[in-house]
């Protein structure tokens, strides 16, 4: 296409200079032909520099250089000095493939793709409508939309939509084109000798509740059988498992799956995992929930988008181009039932009530001094100011008093309908009387506002702590992903890892509001990104801070495994090893470096280089001893020890 | 880019304003400015700008136009088969297994040497094949595996890509498997009924088990598909040299562990329903024969005959084919389609099955014109074509009566010495080896039935013989009881192998015809002979007459453009038809092939009632019998065999004890 073009651009101005003369010159004037040197009305007509002529000028010099800089790029020799990267020097010490190894992703960075779709999604066929390059978010957002929500009864696909996960390594290598997920410890894996025939991801469609992805796609009996294959294929050795973020949970629901007889289960009996399964190692896991979900389910939503409303307040609200951005993101996030397995899990025992938390004596000022030490120097004096982080979401007084907006109604200007329009208003400003609500009261909150969702998928998901495990109850499936409502399979010989990024606040509590009146929305609630602490404070835009990894507190994902699994107790009867290793976030130093090579972020771990080596060295058969054992930074263990459960 | 718009946006405003005022000063400014390199700023810039309207414009234009204009011009298409079985209520029932044939897979790079540095999960074959170009010796170097092991090479891992991206395009925009898998999805299916079954088909068949598990890999899937849903038997669709795979696989399930899969004696009939072989070189294609031997096809030969001189040039050093024949002659696989069952197969010297074939009548029988018999007689002069010399040296011997040719035999001759001749040993093929002694004696042999090809191929290409026929057997077994059939290099063999004791499993051989495929070839020596290729097809070699069977160097009969119809059909239409000794437990078999009918216009593609060896996978017909036996029509209900060529005719020529 490109070469017709430049061909015809050639044609057109070759034959300009000579047929000059015969065309009258309001013809020649149309075109954009100024550059033909005539000889007969020479002075005035010679060489007319317009602005046009500069515009195109401009251009082509930018696409020039643009292509010579793309030039030199590609002329530059591919092994540009870089550390290097820890498959090569893992592989230099003679550690090479041993155990093959199933990658099992998390929520959102899994790609999905469209089977069967509406009219109007014709041409998408096999094409992803999530990751890769969203472009048809922009093209035809509200069709987009359409074929990304479930249906909210069933919490399965609509009729005539069917949305599939992609499967293979592929399925999230990138989540977007240069934004790595497993693909950096994919490319170290194989330079240790691993290729697909010892190395699986377990792709699987993330908006389902962990059950309907068996009944609808057999995602769990493919896993069990991948399992099974590869453990023979490969000499009988044990498979290590590598679960990420959500996968964390949805392994374990998978560990009480196949070990599970009947009509629920797998039916690979009781020795299964102790047959199959070398060590789990959860990367950034979110066993006791997150609470950044319940802002998502509240009020779709987080950190950011509290920041920028507080930054330029009204642009999210106002109506101006009828988008109404979170409505649609509430509506379609609302019907995946996945998000309500990340709810935080064990209530009031775990995550603190009104008064008291685990974190209390959290110092934010450390966690963010550290954070912020290239931006502000400054350096501020301690306050110990200690936050009520047991309120995960309470209202603040000021929006206590604006109960003015009750009596307008709402329900004529949006058309995007949540189920926020089922809920009176009255309801909500009831609930907002309430004022704080913890882990265990958080429940009844959501429940009220968004009744729907919360049905369906608490009959996929619990959120308690099991008082008595070997109540028959416990064998429904609904407590197979709450590490807080099932025993760990008898496999003493496997080991548990919680690898997970520390250093970077982490969203623990949020400070909401009533909804300003007067607006036509039909969201009623939201953070209140006026509420701010002490300078040096936890409490930021109404986000109140704990470390983590900037999506999962510190808590969730190192609880079971420093205390809830550590030795011989109730929930890990048969004693399977647990170990901790913390990794400090370090911010990259310059732009080269990309998302940094020690980072601790959520996602961005993927690419920490002590976190590939830990994995690669445990996949070629080292045990957790051999690695060094527990590594900690964090207060971890101060905080598990102030959870009372009966262990 | 909008920035770049914006600014430029910003610059109309105030340029439009003095320009009719200001134009002489303004006009003296840019003489001394207008210089060549801003004639060159601004054209690319002008085409720039072209090019991101036009891009806008396409991204703007409803995604239906282009089927509004085809639609227009030619008018409505029929459904494709997915929507049209779908109004008929068919819906996904079995699962179904692709297994693709050579070529048509996709490689990927795992490890490589420094030259394939940034190559890593890129596709080697398959895709864009941009390496090709940019770094072709360090891509055929990775493309070869090791001469003497078959296997890769040390510090190179090419590894097939998995899952229906494997195979459902070849190349952005050609279709392999892609139409199939769409019409599929329109009745139902998804990827956890639809399973790609990948290998690397450079491989011999036993070592994609031993290297990477392949075999096992399928196997454990299909139980997988099988369990999960509900219990109906899959579907297996294989394509190509996929048939051969297949029935390595079907043999290798049944063996105990340690040689095959240990599936038990029932594995077959337990897990699977119909096997529906698309073009399958069941006795291998004439093809692979000139491919191994000079590195050669028809498409080769007749460039040579077009332009010669540009391929045996040196100009460039390039030595394309040379390099060719030394990669493919490390694939094992291209071994596998030699031609099996030798002359009682493929014909001896003087007659062969296909004797009779004429295409002229052929094409008018299908038209269905009435033929009038003195015509008729008058035509079909016996002008006796050899198709059992499927190699014959000079045309006169390719045409002699077999009392005319003398022939010496080459078996044992003692090879010439090498020449020393440095300068063309860059490239390395076993041709090298052979010395002008050797070439001479293939030469002096004249003609080379079925029966004399694998001697002929040890003779050139020891090497890669012996690797060869450690993995592959070209024979017809005597006695199938004999235990040294338990080897797995009959596997592949259908003449050396029983099918599996499964009563209730159907098979069906779909192949297309109606296109001149390769049968036979003319050779000659090549001038030169120590550089190059000694032997080459001879372009000149062609027939007058309106047939045209022998054009170019290249003896043509009815096919599918790659397999002749005698290699796809015969075991279905006679070797394993009824109890023979090559189907024991009797299962069906069904002949149906597809007549090929060009694309009436470019905008048909590459049609949809195409027979040729790889467009035949988007024929409707053929997608429509898939369909419907993957959602549970038997063989009887599709309508049995349909036959258009004569191939009940050939096979029953073909005296084989069954």
């Amino acid at each position: 296409m490109a070469a017709i073009l430049r061909f015809r651009k050639l044609c057109f101005l070759e034959p300009s200079p000579s047929s000059c003369n015969n065309i009258n010159p309001k013809v020649e004037k149309k075109n954009d032909c100024k550059n033909c040197s005539c000889e007969e009305n020479g002075t005035r007509k010679k060489r007319e520099w317009r602005c046009i002529d500069s515009c195109c000028w401009i251009i082509g010099l930018l696409c020039t250089t643009w292509w010579l800089l793309l030039f030199l790029h590609h002329c530059m020799p591919p092994n540009f000095p870089g550390a290097e990267p820890p498959g090569a020097r893992l592989r230099r010490q003679g550690v090479s493939a041993h155990h093959p190894v199933v990658l099992v992703p998390g929520i959102v960075t899994g790609g999905l793709e469209l089977w069967e779709g509406r009219p109007c999604s014709d041409g998408l066929f096999r094409q992803r409508l999530w990751a890769g390059s969203f472009a048809h978010i922009f093209k035809r957002p509200m069709c987009w939309l359409e074929h990304m929500s479930l249906d909210n009864e069933t919490g399965l696909d609509p009729a005539g939509i069917r949305v599939r996960p992609v499967s293979g390594l592929v399925a999230a290598d990138y989540f977007t084109p240069g934004y790595f997920v497993w693909a950096n410890l994919i490319e170290n894996l194989a330079r240790i000798g691993y290729e697909e025939k010892n190395m699986y991801m377990a792709a699987y469609d993330w908006r389902l509740s962990f059950h309907n992805t068996q009944l609808r796609d057999q995602s769990l009996s493919r896993l069990k059988s991948k399992i099974e294959l590869m453990y023979v294929t490969n000499g009988y050795k044990k498979v290590v498992v590598v679960p990420h973020s959500m996968g964390a949970n949805y392994f374990l629901h998978f560990i009480k799956w196949v070990e599970g007889g009947g009509g629920g289960g797998g039916g690979g009996g009781r020795g299964w995992c102790a047959k199959h399964i070398k060590s789990v190692m959860n990367i950034g896991p979110v066993f006791l929930g997150v609470p950044k979900v319940v802002s998502s389910i509240l009020s779709a939503e987080s950190k950011e988008v509290a920041f920028l409303r507080s930054m330029a307040p009204g642009l999210l609200d106002s109506e101006i181009f009828r988008v109404e951005a979170l409505e649609h993101v509430m509506r379609v996030s609302r019907t995946w039932d996945s998000l309500v397995s990340l709810l935080p899990k064990g209530g009031e025992a775990v995550w603190g009530n009104l008064d008291w938390a685990p974190e209390e004596d959290h110092v934010c000022d450390s966690v963010m001094r550290k954070y912020e030490q290239q931006l502000n120097d400054t350096r501020g004096f301690q306050v110990k100011e200690s936050t009520k982080y047991g309120r995960i979401v309470s209202f603040s007084k000021t929006a206590l008093e604006s109960e003015v907006s009750l009596s307008k109604s709402h329900g004529s200007c949006g058309k995007v309908r949540t189920e926020y329009d089922e809920v009176s208003q009255e309801t909500i400003w009831k609930l907002s009387q309430g004022g704080a609500f913890t882990a265990d009261t958080l429940l009844d909150l959501l429940r009220s506002v968004a009744p729907k969702m919360m049905k369906r998928a608490e009959a996929h998901f619990s959120h308690g702590i099991a008082d008595d495990l070997s109540d028959p109850k416990y064998d429904h499936y609904k407590y197979w992903s709450n590490p807080l409502e099932t025993k760990l399979p008898e496999a003493p010989d496997m080991e548990i890892y919680c690898l997970y990024g520390v250093g970077i606040p982490t969203e623990r509590s949020y400070v909401y509001k009533l909804s300003p009146p007067g607006r036509c929305r039909s969201i009623p609630l939201q953070i209140d990104s006026s509420a701010d602490g002490s300078p040096n404070g936890c409490l930021r835009g109404g986000v109140n801070f704990v470390d983590g990894d900037e999506s999962v507190p510190v808590l969730s994902a190192g609880f079971m495994c420093a205390k809830g699994w550590k030795g011989k107790t109730r929930f890990n009867p048969s004693g399977s090893a647990t170990y901790i290793r913390e990794f400090k976030h370090k911010a990259p130093a310059n732009l080269l470096e990309g998302r940094g090579l020690e980072s601790g972020a959520h996602v961005d771990i993927m690419g920490n280089v002590a976190l590939i080596e830990d994995v690669l060295r445990v996949a070629a058969g080292a045990s957790a001893v051999e690695l060094g054992g527990d590594r900690i930074y964090s207060d971890i263990i101060k905080l598990s020890e102030k959870i009372n459960i009966h262990l | 880019m909008s920035l770049l718009r914006r600014r430029r946006g910003g610059q109309d405003e105030p340029g439009r304003a003095p320009d009719a005022e200001e134009r002489k000063p303004e006009h003296r400014r840019a003489e001394k400015k207008w210089s060549c390199l801003d004639n060159c700023c601004w054209f690319i810039g002008c085409v720039c700008v072209t090019w991101w309207v036009l891009l806008f414009l396409y991204n703007l234009m409803p995604s239906s136009f282009p089927q509004y204009v085809t639609d227009a011009i030619r008018g409505p298409l029929p459904d494709p088969p997915g929507l049209k079985l779908k109004k008929e209520g068919l819906a996904a029932k079995h699962p179904v297994v692709f297994v693709p044939g050579i070529v048509t897979a996709g490689l990927e790079l795992w490890e490589g040497h420094q030259c394939a540095e940034g190559l890593f999960r890129k596709r080697l074959w398959g895709g864009t094949f941009g390496s090709v170009y940019k770094r072709p010796l360090c891509w055929v170097e990775h493309m070869s595996l090791d001469n003497e092991t078959g296997l890769d090479p040390p510090g190179v891992r090419v590894r097939p890509v998995t899952g229906l991206v494997a195979a459902d395009y070849f190349a952005p925009g050609y279709f392999v498997w892609a139409v199939l898998i769409a019409n599929l999805a329109q009745i139902g299916y998804e990827e956890k009924t639809m399973y790609m079954a990948t290998y690397d088909w450079r491989l011999s068949f036993q070592n994609t088990e031993v290297r990477d598990q392949s075999l096992s890999r399928i196997k454990s899937n299909i139980e997988l598909m099988v369990s999960t849903n509900g219990g109906n038997k899959a579907v297996i669709i294989p394509h190509s040299m996929g048939v051969l795979y297949f029935l390595h696989f079907m043999k290798w399930v049944e063996v105990p562990a340690p040689m095959g899969g240990g599936g038990g004696p029932d594995w077959c009939a337990k897990h699977i329903k119909a096997v529906l072989n698309i073009g399958g070189p069941f006795l291998g294609v004439p093809k692979a024969v000139s491919g191994l031997f000079s590195a050669e096809a028809k498409d080769i030969a007749v460039a040579r005959a077009i332009a010669p001189g540009v391929l045996d040039q040196d100009l460039f050093h390039i030595q394309t084919l040379q390099y060719l024949m030394k990669m493919t002659r490390t694939w094992d696989s291209t071994m596998s389609m030699i031609p099996k069952g030798g002359d009682t197969i493929w014909g001896d010297l003087d007659c062969s099955p296909e004797d009779s074939y004429i295409p002229s009548r052929r094409r008018r029988n299908t038209t269905d014109e009435p033929i009038l018999t003195e015509d008729e007689s008058k035509e079909t002069k016996p002008k006796r074509r050899h198709y059992g010399r499927i190699i014959s040296f000079g045309k006169d011997i390719a045409q002699a009566d077999s009392s005319e040719i003398d022939r010496v035999n080459f078996r044992g001759a003692v090879k010439g010495k090498n020449v020393a001749n440095s300068t063309c040993l860059d490239v390395w093929t076993e041709y090298h080896d052979m010395g002008f002694g050797g070439i001479k004696a293939v030469s002096e042999y004249k003609a080379y039935t079925a029966g004399d090809l694998v001697d002929l191929l040890s003779f050139v290409a020891p090497k890669m013989m012996a690797r060869g026929s450690a993995h592959f057997s070209y024979g017809i077994a005597d006695d199938l009881d004999d235990p040294k059939y338990q080897h797995y290099k009959y596997w592949s063999n259908p003449l050396e192998t029983r099918l599996p004791n499964a009563p209730h499993m159907e098979i069906f051989s779909l192949y297309g015809v109606g296109i001149p495929t390769e049968r036979a070839y003319v050779y000659m020596e090549a001038p030169s002979a120590e550089c190059y290729i000694p032997f080459r097809i001879d372009t000149s070699a062609s027939e007058e007459d309106q047939d045209m069977c022998l054009k170019d160097g290249v003896l043509s009969v009815e096919g599918d453009e790659t397999v002749p119809v005698l290699s796809a059909g015969f075991m279905s239409a006679k070797g394993w038809r009824g109890t023979t000794r090559f189907n024991p437990s009797g299962m069906k078999n069904f002949v149906r092939e597809y007549e090929h009918a060009p694309p009436a216009n470019f905008l048909e593609g590459r049609g949809t009632m195409s027979g040729a060896h790889v467009d035949i996978m988007g024929n409707f017909a053929l997608i429509e019998d898939i369909m419907r036996v993957a959602a549970g029509a038997t063989g009887d209900e599709l309508g049995g065999d349909r036959v258009y060529s004569d191939i009940f005719e050939w096979s029953d020529k073909i005296k084989l004890e069954l």
